[in-house]
């Protein structure tokens, strides 16, 4: 192979592995403080990527966007802030957001589609909402059952969403309008390292654009996590969830937080993947879900390193695959599983994740 | 009458009226009816045989569409015709030992009555079906039984995408993508019952001897019951290699009763189904397996309806109450409990 081509694999490959990445951190997040398969993650990454083109390119109904927006401040107030009273930020932005909603219900032309800085904050905020809502209605009364039933309790979500998807957006794959800058070609030349004139690389800058939002978005997780009390609070929830709650942790809040960043990480996913693959349809989540969810065992499941090594070493692995040994291409799918399986048997807490032991 | 005595004479009884009403149901219903009466045997033969892997053993099992698969592909390739295989295949040339092989026309050479042939034929491919998937069950079991809980689930589930991977690339066998079709129908509603009342024995058999004792120690506590010298990966691979031959009886059973498969038909929807189904009926109730089928098999046909509002509205409902089980009800219809006749002749309390 030659060395354009290798360059041009490698920069697909790590797109590719930066999506897997940032899906992967919402089951390793969720996992490391649950110890919960969250089934549902790759739907909610399917219903990220559908919210934004809803509103773009398929025209929802402005009131039904105002609806979803009041819903999910409806699920943030709900859950964080209780019966208290809100603390005085909460005000500012549900101004705003009624002010949008009301313009755009009643004022905005018709056919008038807003811009995309709205959209991606619009299904942003409606996903980690879902992702919220998800937790509290379905995973929180069975924090004291046994795992498994919680498990069942993901995967009935999961068939929800991907059938709601079917019932309002039709099972046909819609095609998503890629905004020409993102996928002209930029053209690099490579005649410094071979020596040749015309060997070019082309690469289109959402390639090159996914990997950097990704490590942006890493970087203000690990922020999160590592900086802020928030962060402090779900690392400990991580470590012992008892303890946590006795220093005064309001721990159902500190997961529903973890549920919310999880799901707008993924929502984020969502939005580039479409534009990378530009197709939206209600099962996409169903395979990069499981990928990324292998990613995140590959990494050691718990780890946010750990997740984003393993989402790009999964993507660099396939893509790799596929370009080295064409024969294997039907195979691609059925890669990450074995992979898995050798995971699991081989060194089952992952690359970077500690090894949990079995108390009698 | 003593107690045993009495109940193998109900059994009988019961078996009988069951082979009656089945009799009366192929002469007076129609062919939609029968293939419903029908899905509810195939369904509850899934159902008993995951509930033997889960429900009974604690193994959280999402593989069952891979095994069923196996068993499909398997039978359907002994029962089709040498001249179907002939124009079927158009991705790749069929493999040449497959292609005259056909368990009927082996049959034709020792039994004069072609309809004798035909049914041990089925039979033959269908116990084949079973068999293959018990060996690929138990392939599987040696390296991933090690793992426990959701992680056992999740390998079991990408073994079970494997499969269908396989079994899309592998054309010259299965002619790929394109799936099968034209399967002769030999699947009647007798076989489907009386595949189902040979699941039941035999389950029923086995939970109620010694090694279904293990089989719950080691659901109920694996440590205590490897301290009771309980051999337990020998029992976790065994009821999961026994789990795993029932669910390839079904999907033979399934493959010759609705006569298409096609790799994309064995996904996680129909692990789903059957999930839902053990769910529903009670976790470690054989006789809530049994009713879950029938309850779900024909609250989903009745449900078709709903389709006609929006498609995938069905599929919405079924989920709900798959949510609505596991938070409000977890344990199902039944729970752990069980049919017996004992239940009905318990002497009245004295007051």
């Amino acid at each position: 192979m030659s060395l354009e081509m290798f360059t041009q694999h490698l920069f697909n490959a790590l797109a590719l592995g930066a999506l897997y990445g940032l899906i992967a951190i919402g089951y390793t997040m969720v996992y490391g403080i649950l110890r919960l398969i969250n089934f549902a993650h790759g739907d909610i990454f399917m219903v990220g990527a559908y919210l934004v083109f809803f509103t773009t390119v398929a025209f929802m109904p402005a009131w039904a966007a105002a609806l979803l927006v009041a819903l999910a401040l409806l699920v943030f107030y709900a859950v964080f802030f209780g019966t208290r009273r809100p603390p005085l930020w909460f005000w500012p932005p549900l101004f705003f957001f009624c002010l949008t909603a009301f313009y755009y219900g009643f004022f905005a032309p018709r056919d008038f589609t807003p811009p995309w800085t709205v959209a991606v904050a619009f299904s942003i905020m409606v996903t980690s909402a879902i992702g919220i809502a998800v937790d509290r209605v379905a995973y929180r009364p069975l924090r004291d059952a046994p795992r498994i039933s919680a498990l069942i309790s993901a995967i009935g979500v999961s068939f929800l969403l991907e059938n709601l998807g079917v019932v309002i957006f039709t099972g046909l794959p819609r095609p998503v309008l890629q905004p020409e800058a993102l996928v002209t070609p930029l053209v690099f030349s490579m005649s410094a390292l071979t020596g040749n004139p015309e060997s070019l690389v082309r690469v289109a800058p959402i390639a090159l654009i996914v990997p950097l939002v990704s490590a942006f978005l890493v970087a203000g997780l690990l922020y999160i996590i590592h900086r802020t009390k928030p962060g402090l609070a779900m690392r400990s929830i991580s470590t012992d969830i008892e303890t946590t709650r006795l220093m005064g942790v309001s721990v159902n809040k500190v997961i529903a937080l973890t549920f919310g960043l999880g799901s707008a990480l993924a929502a984020c996913a969502g939005i580039m993947w479409a534009l990378r693959y530009p197709q939206v349809h209600p099962y996409m989540g169903m395979l990069p879900g499981f990928k990324a969810f292998i990613a995140a065992v590959f990494g050691g499941i718990g780890s946010i390193r750990g997740a984003m090594v393993g989402g790009l070493l999964l993507g660099f692995i396939e893509i790799m695959l596929v370009a080295f040994f064409p024969s294997l291409s039907g195979y691609r799918d059925a890669f990450a599983f074995v992979l898995l399986i050798v995971i699991l048997l081989w060194r089952p807490s992952g690359l970077m994740g500690r090894a949990m032991e079995e108390k009698i | 009458m003593t107690g045993a005595r009495r109940d193998c004479l109900l059994n009988v009884l019961l078996i009988g009226l069951l082979f009656f009403l089945l009799h009366v149901a192929e002469q007076q219903l129609d062919a939609y009816s029968i293939r419903i009466l029908s899905l509810v045997a195939v369904n509850a033969i899934l159902a008993v045989s995951l509930n033997l892997i889960y429900g009974f053993t604690g193994m959280f099992s999402l593989g069952h569409a891979g095994f069923m698969a196996i068993g499909a592909y398997v039978c359907a390739l002994l029962i089709l015709s040498p001249a179907q295989k002939e124009s079927m295949w158009i991705l790749e040339e069929i493999q040449p030992w497959l292609a005259h092989l056909s368990a009927p026309q082996l049959f034709a050479g020792l039994f004069s009555d072609p309809d004798m042939a035909r049914q041990l034929g089925f039979l033959c491919a269908v116990s084949l079906g079973g068999l293959a998937a018990a060996l690929c069950g138990i392939v599987i079991a040696l390296p991933v039984l090690r793992l426990g809980g959701d992680y056992l689930g999740i390998a079991t589930l990408g073994f079970a995408e494997i499969i269908r991977v396989l079994i899309v690339n592998a054309a010259s066998l299965t002619n790929g993508s394109l799936g099968i079709k034209g399967i002769p129908q030999y699947a009647t509603l007798w076989w489907n019952y009386g595949w189902l009342l040979f699941t039941l024995y035999v389950i029923v058999t086995l939970l109620r001897s010694s090694t279904g004792a293990a089989f719950k120690a080691v659901r109920d506590d694996e440590i205590a019951a490897r301290v009771m010298g309980v051999n337990t990966f020998y029992h976790r691979v065994l009821s999961f290699t026994i789990g795993a031959f029932f669910a390839g009886v079904g999907g033979a059973l399934t493959a010759a009763l609705i006569s298409t498969i096609d790799p994309k038909m064995f996904n996680f929807m129909l692990t789903f189904n059957v999930l839902m189904i053990v769910v529903a009926g009670g976790l470690g109730s054989i006789t809530g397996s049994v009713i879950g089928s029938v309850v779900i098999t024909v609250m989903l046909e009745l449900l078709r309806p709903v389709d006609s509002f929006a498609p995938g509205t069905r599929m919405v409902l079924f989920s709900l109450l798959l949510l609505g089980i596991i938070l409000f009800r977890r344990k199902g219809l039944m729970g752990t409990r069980e049919f017996s006749w004992h239940i009905l002749f318990r002497p009245r309390r004295q007051q």
